[in-house]
């Protein structure tokens, strides 16, 4: 029975990522019904090119709930709070953990160095509030879902060039 | 004393040539010409003083981007008495200011610096004075007659004895990371922390009196909004609001704080009154709003937002009305800081693309934008309070330092005596 079930959700969120992802490969969407503010806060298409990398590693892991489940970092493009397709396999995968379980998560926000600390600390909610929408869609309560932004605080990755902001850009589900 | 001075300096005023009128702090195109001053070496009696006042004083002269002081190896001589003092030796160095002084132990131990400003090309001295402190003074000595000898020239008050606060990561021996807020003179020296904690300290600010600051504290694993008293340290917790707390500033007359909090969604900009604690929204746009800083009149805030898709700088009473946007060159403007006389507008910068965030002033008359910083990763603008120069955290060699830079852009300096990994610098108002 799990495994239908199973079976039946990785094909919805399968559609869903083929229908984000059809779209999101220009960078901005116009449908993009999970962050509303998406169409302020970039203008930076051209720039979704460099934050490749990620697709290979969750391509052999598809299908693997074990493996989605241990994705609890989400990864943005520079002064965007839009969620990449990738990332929704596995916050589908936490979506009916969190469901199940009626645990308390926090989903922390951040950002890379660039620009000002405070700015970045509202970017970093944005963020966090992009994964928050995505998850209560998927039917979590929100009173599951705190959001703290760090802003650029605290980096992963120290280097100061794309390779670090990238690493950095990300919210990060935390038990 | 005070008023034979005054005295002393209006009739010297009187008879010199337009160019010492002339003088207030202007800062335009950055045209102007520094002011040649030599600053003579202090003699002292005994041994050697643990600090070098006269260095301290022509670093002072020099930071404000209006003197250049003559280097110590191009003197001719070394007075340290008005009598000893030989005006050609200085003429031919090009000085058209000289400082000199020296320092003598008082009975109580304190140490007393006599000191004198000259015009070179009058042959005349301008004032003469003396301060006493205690050894470990010494710095606040030379700061103070940096301010008599700036404000004397330029008719504009010195901001040498203001301090900074600032932030700094360091990493203990387990590796474990620690952030510290610091209290330092505004050159760096003599920093002390008043704060630790292994969770992030950002954008302190001082209350105008210049005792107390707020600043945002991640202590509860959440950002919130704390005043410290500097001299005792004690400390209150000011918001718990679930969200953002964040971007305090405090109003002119330090009647409320004016901060930033999402509890409502997004981030938007809120008064609190400081003695009932009654929070008020001001702003109400659905995009971001944040990095309040107050005009003089207690009434207007300028802030960061991206309600037209990127972050500019706008402005808005907080009674109300509609917000109206202050900058319009380049595609990233935030963090915005007033000068004392909001004529300039400092702010963090990017012309174009994605990389470049540098320190830059808007002149706010005459409309025009000046880049004042040679980095790119700059944030964290703060105004000496008489508008002289800005300090701002940048990158150099990968390392986050302080970067002290002078507002009509002749000089641009690491900030020295800072060690380790900082941001976050806040200026103080005048302290005296």
């Amino acid at each position: 029975m799990d495994i239908l079930k199973c079976g039946k959700l990785t094909a919805l969120s399968l559609a869903l990522v083929l229908a984000v992802g059809c779209t999101g490969k220009s960078g901005k969407t116009d449908s993009d019904i999970t962050d509303p503010n998406a169409g302020i806060s970039t203008g930076t298409a051209g720039q979704s090119g460099v934050d490749s990398g990620f697709g290979s590693e969750f391509d052999s892991a598809y299908g693997d709930e074990a493996t989605l489940r241990a994705i609890t970092t989400f990864y943005f493009a520079y002064d965007s709070s839009e969620l990449r397709p990738d990332a929704l396999r596995a916050l589908d995968v936490h979506a009916r953990d969190l469901q199940r379980s009626g645990v308390r998560v926090v989903l922390e926000g951040h950002t890379d160095e660039r620009g000002t600390r405070e700015y970045n600390m509202a970017l970093g909610e944005r963020r966090a509030q992009a994964v928050q929408r995505y998850l209560v869609l998927q039917g979590v309560s929100p009173s599951q879902l705190e959001i703290v932004s760090y802003g650029e605080e605290r980096p992963v990755a120290d280097g100061h060039d794309e390779s670090s902001w990238s690493l950095n850009r990300r919210v990060e589900l935390r038990k | 004393m005070k008023t034979i001075l005054r005295i002393a300096l209006a009739s010297f005023f009187a008879f010199t040539s337009s160019l010492l009128a002339a003088q207030p702090l202007v800062i335009t195109s950055g045209s102007d010409r520094a002011m040649p001053i030599a600053v003579v070496p202090f003699a002292w009696s005994a041994g050697t003083l643990p600090e070098d006042p006269a260095k301290i004083v022509s670093d002072d002269l020099y930071n404000s981007g209006l003197f250049a002081p003559i280097d110590r190896n191009n003197m001719i001589s070394m007075p340290a008495h008005a009598e000893e003092i030989i005006f050609r030796d200085w003429r031919a160095v090009g000085a058209q200011y000289l400082v000199i002084g020296h320092a003598e132990r008082l009975a109580d131990g304190r140490i007393q610096i006599n000191y004198g400003l000259y015009n070179v090309a009058a042959q005349q001295q301008v004032f003469s004075a003396n301060t006493t402190g205690s050894e470990q003074q010494l710095r606040d000595l030379a700061h103070h007659i940096s301010d008599h000898v700036f404000s004397s020239i330029t008719g504009t008050k010195g901001s040498f004895s203001t301090r900074i606060l600032f932030v700094s990561t360091s990493k203990n021996a387990n590796g474990v990371k620690s952030y510290n807020l610091h209290h330092a003179d505004y050159d760096g020296a003599r920093a002390r922390i008043l704060l630790q904690s292994p969770e992030p300290i950002l954008s302190p600010a001082y209350a105008p009196d210049g005792k107390r600051i707020a600043y945002v504290s991640f202590e509860q694993k959440r950002p919130r909004i704390y005043v410290q008293e500097i001299a005792t340290g004690k400390r209150e917790q000011v918001t718990n609001f679930e969200g953002l707390n964040g971007a305090p500033a405090w109003s002119p007359d330090a009647s409320k704080l004016a901060f930033v909090l999402s509890k409502d969604g997004n981030p938007e900009i809120y008064v609190m009154d400081m003695t009932s604690r009654a929070v008020r929204r001001v702003t109400n746009h659905m995009a971001i709003d944040t990095e309040p800083f107050w005009g003089k009149d207690g009434q207007t805030l300028y802030f960061t937002s991206d309600r037209s898709g990127k972050p500019q700088i706008y402005k808005t009473n907080i009674n109300g009305g509609n917000a109206q946007r202050v900058t319009f060159v380049g595609n990233y403007n935030a963090n915005p800081k007033l000068s004392a006389d909001e004529k300039t507008l400092v702010m963090i910068h990017r012309q174009d693309g994605f990389t470049v965030f540098k320190v830059a002033a808007q002149d706010l008359q005459k409309n025009r934008l000046r880049i004042l910083s040679g980095t790119s990763l700059d944030e964290s603008p703060t105004v000496a309070p008489n508008g002289s120069m800005v300090i701002y955290a940048t990158r150099q060699q990968g390392k986050g330092v302080l970067m002290l830079a002078s507002l009509n852009g002749r000089v641009r300096l690491v900030l020295p005596g800072i060690v380790g990994e900082v941001r976050e610098p806040a200026w103080s108002p005048f302290l005296n």
